[in-house]
């Protein structure tokens, strides 16, 4: 090939660069702004720690936009492309509500939260469990995801809840859960057998207005915040923020708490556990003196 | 013999390689502007709809899973080797959407221009009386991917990917059902099918695609002379098991695989037409370790590093069973062995990866003969002995975000020993290889519904003796004392749906 046909060839390939380049650049100009997170805040100080782990937000923004951005978003308001087509909506960050904590409700989570919450993922959502990132990925992003909102750097995390040590799984600390459990409206929402079917679960919405299903124990699915007993003590002394769980910790005792624990177990009929066998054999005797739990039952279930 | 052309023409002439090369990397760097890496970079809002099978069913952006598309990370490593699965209750066949259907499509329209020096064409005085340049260039297409994947039921799920060439002939590339997590272990999955060998630096994954530079030299080499059709990087059909632990930090597989090259149909190759395979198993053993590397204090750490090690133990016929008079062969037979060995890593330094592999290969003294009608009843000739090489590469990735990647590749394979002394040109180093791959890749839409990436090679590779593996020229080398160097210059805009 001549020096003449090397250059046509050049020339030639050129051409083909440039009309893909600007047929990219004009489907590109429809949809966007050059630096999908120039909008985010200043991330060179904001840090995180979780069980000795340093997270640094700088390299979490990176992260965040390989791994988080298309449902979360450029603006970290849970408007990310994927957003219209998830349901429940992804988080937003700029509000710095987060359903998983172990402070306070309306209070911020702490880093091991939110650590947590990444590397667990969220059951019955789209968003995974991040274990195959490692621990400093999971820091940096916990790093970055706190630069969203200026509520971190006017605010302390909560005082992380107190959890006394498990009471005695007992019939008697079941039936006095179920007493609780109708006392305390749960049924409304959760539904008699724990259905997700009570009166008020068609009504509810997020802190957003977007309709919400209240948690189907009878699935033996996990709880979106964990699966031990500690964790769902946690999640009702909480409360789910941004959700109408609200927190029952001015409400119940520890005590009381841990005898509500033990009979929400027993509605998880699809999930083998020493609660609903207990429970299962103290009905099989005693089921026709219990009474329905449900409106009927105002003076409380027993 | 050869004809003289004008020195202009010549590629040795020392002007005239530099314009070449002064050419050539103007295009990449005018490659490169064009996508303008910062501008690039914007990751676009807007709701645009292309439906690649896993990121419709799970909403996350490629990236998420790939390093680059269609190069996986380990998060996309733990998805695929959970059986194509996140473990949580998206993971049901259909969800969300009944019309679901998990099918994507793959297929690069590209221009490219392939030469290659040294080669024998017919000339002034007469058939094949000239020693030159075959070089062609134009515009082209990939061959097309039909990628189908899911879950079939909890922890089954299934590959089905027809694939073809150009010009629409079609093959099972691969083709298997899995089993995970079997006694709820990650430890005991179980794949059965035509599928890719458990390699650490996947060829089916990389991104690289020009004539050159679209393949590992070193997965498909066999020495010259030598009839072992083996290929490291190409599919094979069996039955792989396989275990991860939870993170796929530690990773084996163990592979049972007729050893007919991933043949169909008792044949060695999936098209139709090809020889008889045999009738003997291969294995396949990989196992990788992966680990984090701290960075330095008050830093964030450098990445994963992951380091493994395989080892292919391989029969090939030297011979068939035959029929009419040798007229029809019917089974391969008179296997005798081989076998390839070596380790490789993936190691990243915060927006580095390099990618090193090194292998050894080692073939029966009667695979390197049996070209010449050897029998592997009959003793060797004097001279013969077993053909072996080593070599490998060294491949480079620099992310400069998600959606730009520059990329480098070094590959040297050496024969160790020539099946004879004095094979091809008579030098211990016919057949030899050295090779160069250039490339930078724009992800200009890299959307969980589609993905676009703009592809622009240049890749050299210079083979002793003997043709490229390319395929690049016409097959005749013209002077076996000269080196063939065959040249790639590619841009492709390679899409996703």
């Amino acid at each position: 090939m001549t020096l003449k046909k090397y250059a046509v060839t050049f020339a030639l390939g050129s051409v083909a660069l440039l009309t893909a380049g600007a047929t990219v650049s004009i489907a590109q100009s429809h949809v966007n702004s050059p630096d999908p997170l120039l909008g985010a805040p200043s991330v060179a100080t904001e840090t995180s720690n979780v069980a000795g782990v340093t997270g640094h937000a700088e390299s979490g923004k990176h992260l965040y936009r390989r791994f988080c951005i298309g449902c979360h978003g450029p603006d970290g308001n849970g408007q990310g492309m994927n957003a219209q087509w998830i349901d429940p909506q992804p988080r937003d960050f700029t509000e710095a509500t987060f359903k998983c904590r172990s402070t306070p409700t309306g209070t911020l989570p702490t880093d091991e939260d939110l650590y947590n919450a990444i590397t667990r993922g969220f059951v019955t959502t789209n968003m995974p469990s991040w274990r195959p990132l490692n621990p400093q990925q999971r820091a940096d992003l916990v790093a970055f995801i706190k630069t969203w909102s200026p509520r971190w750097a006017k605010e302390k995390p909560g005082a992380v809840l107190n959890i006394p040590p498990e009471t005695p799984i007992t019939i008697e600390s079941i039936l006095h859960g179920r007493e609780l459990f109708q006392k305390l409206e749960c049924w409304k929402c959760h539904g008699p057998e724990g259905h997700a079917d009570g009166p008020s679960a068609s009504t509810l919405t997020d802190s957003k207005g977007v309709p919400i299903k209240p948690f189907n124990f009878s699935t033996g699915e996990r709880f979106m915040c964990g699966s031990t007993n500690r964790d769902l003590y946690r999640i009702f002394m909480t409360g789910l923020d941004g959700s109408p769980m609200p927190s029952f910790a001015d409400v119940i005792q520890p005590n009381d708490a841990w005898d509500l624990v033990h009979f929400l177990r027993t509605l998880q009929v699809a999930l083998p556990n020493q609660e609903l066998t207990l429970w299962q054999t103290y009905k099989a005797a005693h089921g026709k003196d219990l009474k329905p739990i449900g409106p009927d039952s105002a003076g409380g279930a027993q | 013999m050869s004809t003289k052309y004008p020195e202009g023409a010549n590629r040795m002439n020392m002007k005239w390689s530099r314009w070449k090369t002064v050419l050539t990397c103007a295009f990449l760097a005018l490659a490169i502007v064009v996508c303008d890496a910062r501008t690039a970079s914007a990751l676009p809002t807007g709701k645009v709809m292309a439906i690649p099978a896993f990121a419709r069913k799970y909403g996350l952006p490629c990236s998420a899973c790939h390093t680059a598309w269609p190069e996986l990370n380990n998060f996309g490593q733990v998805f695929r080797d959970n059986g194509y699965q996140l473990m949580n209750d998206r993971d049901s066949p259909i969800w969300q959407n009944p019309s679901y259907f998990p099918i994507s499509f793959r297929i690069t329209p590209a221009w490219h221009r392939e030469t290659a020096n040294n080669q024998v064409f017919d000339g002034p005085g007469g058939a094949n009386t000239a020693i030159g340049n075959v070089t062609q260039s134009g515009f082209d297409l990939s061959g097309m991917d039909l990628w189908s994947a899911g879950t079939i039921y909890k922890n089954i799920s299934f590959v089905l990917l027809p694939s073809s060439d150009p010009t629409a002939v079609w093959h099972f590339e691969s083709a298997f059902i899995r089993f995970d997590n079997l006694w709820h272990s990650p430890w005991l999955n179980v794949k059965f099918g035509r599928f890719e060998l458990d390699n650490l630096i996947s060829e089916k994954r990389f991104l690289f695609l020009s004539g050159n530079g679209g393949s590992y030299q070193i997965y498909h080499f066999t020495p010259p002379g030598d009839v072992n059709n083996f290929g490291f990087g190409d599919n094979q059909i069996g039955v792989e098991l396989a275990g991860h632990s939870a993170n796929s930090y530690t990773r084996y597989s163990v592979s049972v695989v007729s050893s007919n090259e991933g043949g169909v149909n008792f044949t060695t190759d999936v098209l139709p037409g090809a020889p008889p395979g045999n009738r003997t198993y291969d294995v396949n053993l990989a196992f990788s370790q992966a680990f984090n590397a701290p960075g330095p204090p008050g830093e964030s750490g450098f990445g994963q590093e992951r380091i493994g090690a395989f080892a292919y133990i391989g029969q090939r016929p030297t011979g068939y069973q035959t029929e009419g008079g040798g007229t029809t062969q019917l089974v391969g037979i008179d296997n005798k062995p081989f076998y390839r060995v070596g380790f490789a890593a993936d190691l990243s330094y915060k927006n580095l990866e390099l990618m090193p592999l090194f292998m050894y290969g080692h073939d029966n003294a009667y695979l390197g003969t049996a070209a010449l009608g050897i029998s592997s009843a009959d003793p060797l000739p004097t001279g013969a002995q077993a053909p072996t090489f080593y070599g490998g590469f060294l491949e480079a990735h620099y992310y400069l975000n998600p959606q730009n990647v520059a990329l480098a590749r070094f590959e040297q394979i050496n024969v160790g020993q020539q099946a004879f002394a004095n094979s091809g040109n008579g030098s211990s180093s016919n057949g030899n290889i050295t090779a160069y791959s250039f490339g930078y890749r724009w992800y200009p839409i890299m959307f969980s519904r589609g993905g676009v990436a703009l592809d622009g090679e240049y890749s050299r590779v210079r083979t002793i003796g003997e043709v490229p593996l390319s395929g690049d020229g016409d097959g005749i080398v013209g002077n076996p004392n000269n080196a063939v160097w065959s040249s790639s210059i590619y841009f492709g805009i390679d899409f996703d749906f």
